[in-house]
């Protein structure tokens, strides 16, 4: 019976090597291991023996049944991995192919600009005002030290819907209907962005619609060294550190001293390119103290008050900051154009 | 106004300033120069020849051979195509090796067989624009007016050394219109002196009173009028520093008499005018205002019809000139005038602004007077006018001229505390340091106490009130040296409001959700928001437009989206979803009087596929309900109630179009383009948004509360019913929300079917039903009897069956 052990443990050896996946290998458990398998028919048949052959083939019985399961088991194992091996292996993908894409519209450029602006002066204590775009002749120009027949209004031309009725040719007019609201008290603070409107014809650098940010501070002792300092701030946050100012004495009607506000060319860090006509400078804003008649308009008295004020154009930050080249560009809406601001 | 630095130099020192550092100086203190332009840059080897000879070209035409005299033992032969060239003339000569602006080269050459050594220069070739060169030199070579020695180097005498500054004048700033003014400013700046011209006349016997009497009848406008006479002046051409210092400034030189009342123009910034007396057709000058409807005829040829607010040079009859604009044409200076009659007047700005703007003219002359000349300067600007005619033209210069005078000449006194000037600027000046700053400028300044005296030139006329003091002393002081420091206000809670957020928001999702931003004109026709509105309704229109297109501003942002859409798909670019935050402008009045309605609209066009993912199959176009969850999430986002009912809109698809409800208030309207709508936009299939916002905007910000999670579980069921297909999802939620109270916590659709197995006219629509109790844990007879009721209700009130399986 030792013998018949034996085979059949060198047969079952042979088998579970044989065995190619897991179905087979079940297969040799039940015909070898299983209740009606040879070793179990062999133990059932060791109550024939001897006294002293019965603990030896029991032995060997158990031996060769614990050694065959074992062997079993390890095969399982091993079939186990290559099943899970071959499954990974079909469910391999090719990680190059296109995602599935997640839609993202783009911020238009004129938005960044005025929102890049109005946070750097809400940080600075401002707040942001807002006024129509069809305004009376009085906000629009005189309340801004701009009386009829002044030769400065030739510097806008202006649309007319009526004699006193105008499409706002600048943001100015919210400087006076925002200091109506405060009723001659300071401190007033604010931005103002918004469109306006000028009688030009349309080309690469002329639109007859574009976008303007006012601001205005008045209070009590403001000095032009205040709008310098202010400039300073504004300056280095919204162009960069290393970029320097310089202010130049100009002519607005509702500032007096005015100043345009110049900034180191970027192009060539202040050395006189193109893009800066050989100056090294750029014109970016004009600016000036609060003319004392505009404060009087306004509801304040210019014996007690002072103020500065100062406008940019948005169309030109946005163009000076990404290199554009035509102003029409922003209102075109192509969206090869605006899909280049995805992620501003 | 161009500046000649030559010419500029006669009036102030500026030797050891380049025109360049001079444009940066004057840039840096207030008169900005745009422009620094070398005349003669890249001349080389250009003399001046004396034609000895002139033959007409043995083969050629149109061709002469001269022989030049170029100041060398033997003369150089060149061919000339000028039609004006002749023996005689001395001339510009760019010799073999020189070069010409531009770069051009010249080389000796063979013209039909001749040799060409050298090239006979025209003006133009020189640099000299065409609208500057003398009508005489225009189609043909420079002739000189005067004998040059031949070889002498010809920039100089041509001007051609000189540069010009061009100046980017702001309006105040009209006194440097002109050499003297631009002198003061530059003296000031460079802190040098200035020097005037000194005329000088040798006056006749006779006096101009004996020929003409002057009569102003509307001295409000013209409170001085000067008038002298000059006679036997020979007209001729200018001497040739007239013409170049005339062309450097960007005039066209035409004949002495007017290119000397040109010259003064520029130099004293007092316009002048010169009548041929001959053919004024009176004695008399009758100064007044035109008459309603009278005409004349000004000297460039055209009829002009005057009004009331013009003021006229009449000779008693008629206008021989538009006061301050433009002379007339019949008395206007010709080579045979001999007797002159010199206006320098003073005309009012209003007067001369008023016929410039209804005439349409501006000249040399109204713009300066519109600005208000220096009332101190007219007289001598006619003295210096005829002290230059009698010297160039050869006239006599009768005594005294005629004069209406009521004229103003006071200078302003302003009292400054130099204080104020320090307060203002934020600047430690002493009042002695703001003194010598104002005295540059030539102002009068006495310093008493702290207190600045001083007294304002009238060339001036921009300087009425303290700040002109103030902005004076800091722009020459220099703003480089003013401080830097920072407001000294209380702080000040800066910020956006909660509508401005509001904004920043919606701007946020929708760019989340995949659509760009656009923006468009304001500006728009009635006729393209016809296709949405009827063109009767009243809108607000600009009185003069510049075009057709941009007449009226917009009532709704719609057209200009799908234009947008339409010029994308002309590029071929078919899937674009846009949206729009702006103003649209309502007005109820048909002649409008009151600022319109400015209404915050908000409106979204979309088109093509709204999702692709092509390589795994997926593609999604664009349909009523992708742009009905996009205005859900929105409103969800701004925690609005929406809810949509169905419309009928103009341009909109009439089965495909809802009003949308935003805190039960009608606030827009969502929908397909009607096909004919999209049609006349070039569109495909295309889905419009349009909201007002203003409520939305304004609406108090709901605060979020906290609601405990539920500690029991909820029961779901899922229904199917079978309904006529009119009744509407809306309908049946309405029915299941009301009827499952209190238990119902939530409802959704989650499937719509028509076709096989459904009764012709009938849909199926799913829902799935949540119920919850926050107190405890339902029981199935708790269900049973809410669901029971909410079925009931649905048979009841919708006529909806429970479809069998």
């Amino acid at each position: 019976m030792l013998e018949r052990l034996q085979e059949l443990h060198d047969e079952a050896v042979v088998k579970v090597a044989e065995a190619q996946d897991l179905d087979s290998l079940q297969q040799v458990r039940i015909s070898y291991l299983g209740k009606k398998g040879p070793i179990t028919e062999v133990m059932k048949g060791m109550g024939k023996l001897s006294n002293e052959e019965r603990p030896v083939v029991g032995a060997k019985a158990n031996e060769v049944r614990q050694s065959v399961q074992k062997l079993i088991e390890e095969k399982e194992r091993t079939l186990q991995q290559a099943a899970v091996q071959k499954q990974l292996a079909e469910e391999s993908i090719d990680v190059t192919l296109p995602g599935r894409p997640v839609a993202r519209g783009a911020r238009h450029p004129l938005t960044s600009v005025v929102e890049t602006i109005e946070d750097i002066f809400t940080g600075m204590g401002f707040q942001v005002a807002e006024g129509p775009e069809v305004e009376t002749d009085y906000y629009n120009f005189e309340s801004l030290n701009l009386p009829k027949h002044h030769p400065a209004r030739d510097m806008q031309d202006t649309f007319f819907v009526t004699p006193d009725l105008l499409l706002r040719t600048q943001t100015s007019p919210v400087q006076t209907r925002t200091m109506e609201k405060h009723e001659g008290k300071g401190p007033v603070k604010i931005i103002c962005p918004g469109k306006v409107y000028r009688r030009d014809e349309d080309d690469a650098t002329h639109s007859h619609q574009f976008m303007q940010i006012e601001g205005l501070v008045v209070d009590k002792g403001i000095r032009m060294s205040d709008l310098k300092g202010m400039f300073e701030a504004f300056v280095k946050s919204y162009f960069g550190e290393d970029r320097k100012m310089r202010l130049r004495p100009s002519f607005f009607p509702f500032t007096e001293p005015s100043a345009e506000l110049d900034v180191s060319c970027a192009m060539c860090g202040g050395e006189g390119c193109r893009t800066c006509k050989g100056t090294g400078w750029i014109e970016v804003l004009g600016s000036g103290m609060v003319h004392p008649n505009v404060l009087k308009m306004g509801g304040f008295d210019p014996e007690v008050y002072s103020g500065f004020a100062f406008g940019m154009g948005v169309e030109r930050f946005a163009m000076l900051k990404y290199g554009i080249d035509d102003i029409r560009h922003f209102y075109t809406n192509d969206t090869r154009f605006l899909e280049q601001f995805i992620r501003e | 106004m161009l500046l000649s630095y030559k010419w500029l130099s006669e009036y102030v020192d500026l030797s050891g300033i380049t025109p360049e550092k001079l444009a940066e100086e004057l840039t840096l203190h207030g008169v900005e120069v745009d422009a620094v332009q070398e005349l003669g840059a890249g001349i080389t080897n250009l003399v001046v020849g004396r034609v000895v000879s002139c033959e007409q070209h043995p083969d050629a035409d149109k061709l002469k051979v001269c022989q030049v005299d170029v100041g060398e033992e033997e003369s150089v032969q060149i061919v000339c195509g000028a039609p004006n060239v002749a023996e005689g003339q001395s001339v510009a000569v760019a010799r073999v090796g020189g070069r010409l602006p531009g770069g051009m080269k010249i080389k000796r050459a063979k013209l039909r067989g001749q040799v060409s050594e050298g090239m006979i220069c025209s003006l133009q070739e020189l640099g000299f624009e065409g609208k500057v060169v003398p009508k005489k030199y225009s189609e043909g070579i420079f002739v000189f007016p005067e004998e040059v020695v031949p070889g002498t180097d010809a920039k100089e005498p041509l001007g051609l050394d000189d540069t010009v500054l061009e100046l980017d004048l702001t309006p105040n700033r009209s006194d440097c219109l002109s050499y003297l003014g631009a002198a003061y400013e530059a003296a000031a700046v460079l802190n040098r002196d200035v020097y005037m011209p000194e005329p000088r006349i040798v006056p006749a016997k006779d006096r101009t009173e004996e020929f003409v009497k002057v009569k102003v009848q509307a001295d409000e406008w013209n409170p001085y009028y000067g008038a002298t006479m000059i006679r036997g002046v020979q007209v001729s051409e200018s001497p040739l520093w007239l013409q170049t210092a005339l062309m450097a400034s960007g005039v066209r030189p035409l004949n002495n008499v007017v290119d000397i009342t040109n010259y003064v123009l520029l130099e004293y910034g007092q316009p002048l005018h010169a009548f041929d007396f001959d053919r004024f057709g009176s004695d008399e000058v009758v100064v007044r205002r035109a008459e309603q409807d009278e005409k004349m005829t000004t000297l460039d040829g055209e009829e002009r019809t005057l009004s009331a607010e013009h003021l006229v040079i009449t000779n008693g009859i008629r206008p021989t000139a538009l006061a301050g604009v433009m002379g007339g044409a019949d008395s206007e200076v010709e080579s045979a005038s001999e007797n002159l009659l010199l206006e320098s007047a003073y005309f009012k700005p209003e007067t001369v602004r008023k016929a410039q703007k209804d005439l349409g003219i501006r000249s040399d002359s109204s713009i300066r007077f519109e600005k208000g000349v220096d009332p101190n300067r007219v007289a001598s600007a006619g003295e210096r006018a005829a002290s230059l005619i009698q010297q160039l033209a050869g006239g006599v210069v009768l005594a005294d001229p005629v004069e209406h005078d009521t004229l103003n000449r006071d200078e302003l006194k302003l009292d400054v505390e130099a204080d104020r000037i320090n307060a203002s600027l934020g600047t430690d000046m002493s009042a002695a340091d703001m003194s010598a700053v104002l005295e540059r400028l030539r102002f009068g300044v006495k310093e008493k106490k702290g207190t600045l005296h001083v007294t304002v030139p009238t060339r001036r006329q921009d300087i009425s009130i303290e700040p002109d003091i103030v902005e004076e002393v800091a722009r020459l002081y220099g703003y480089d040296h003013i401080p830097v420091t920072l407001p000294n206000t209380p702080s000040t809670k800066g910020g956006l409001t909660t509508a401005q957020k509001r904004k920043r928001r919606i701007r946020r999702f929708l760019e989340g959700a995949g659509m760009h931003e656009a923006v468009s004109y304001s500006l728009t026709t009635a006729q393209k928001e016809a296709h949405f509105r009827s063109e009767e309704d009243p809108r607000v229109s600009v009185s003069l437009p510049m075009s057709e297109d941009r007449s009226s501003l917009r009532t709704t942002l719609i057209p200009h989206l799908l234009e947008a859409l339409s010029h994308n798909r002309n590029r071929n670019l078919y899937n674009v979803s846009l949206f729009e935050l702006g103003s649209v402008f309502h007005t109820a009045e048909t002649d409008v009087t009151k600022q319109p309605e400015e209404k915050t609209y908000l409106a979204g066009a979309f088109t093509g596929m709204w999702e692709t993912h092509e390589w795994q199959g997926e593609k999604k176009p664009v349909d009523f309900y992708v742009v009905k969850g996009v205005v859900e999430g929105l409103l969800a986002e701004l925690k609005a109630d929406v809810s949509f009912e169905k419309a009928e809109r103009r341009g909109l698809h009439p089965g495909r179009t809802a009003s949308v409800i935003i805190n039960n208030r009608p606030a827009g309207v969502i929908g397909q383009l009607h096909p004919e709508t999209a049609k006349a936009f070039s569109l495909a299939e295309t889905y419009v948004v349009e909201l007002d916002l203003d409520a939305l905007l304004q609406a108090e910000e709901k605060a979020v509360r906290y609601r405990p999670i539920p500690r029991y579980p909820a029961v779901d069921r899922d229904i199917a019913l079978v309904v006529d297909q009119a009744v509407s999802a809306a309908e049946l939620e309405g029915i299941i929300t009301e009827s499952g109270q209190p238990l119902l916590d939530r409802v959704h659709l989650f499937d719509l079917y028509e076709g096989e197995h459904i009764a012709p006219g009938k849909k199926s629509a799913a829902f799935s039903l949540r119920y919850l109790d926050r107190e405890k844990t339902l029981t199935e007879e708790d269900v049973a009897a809410v669901h029971g009721k909410v079925l009931d209700a649905l048979e009841k009130k919708a006529g909806a069956q429970l479809r069998q399986q």
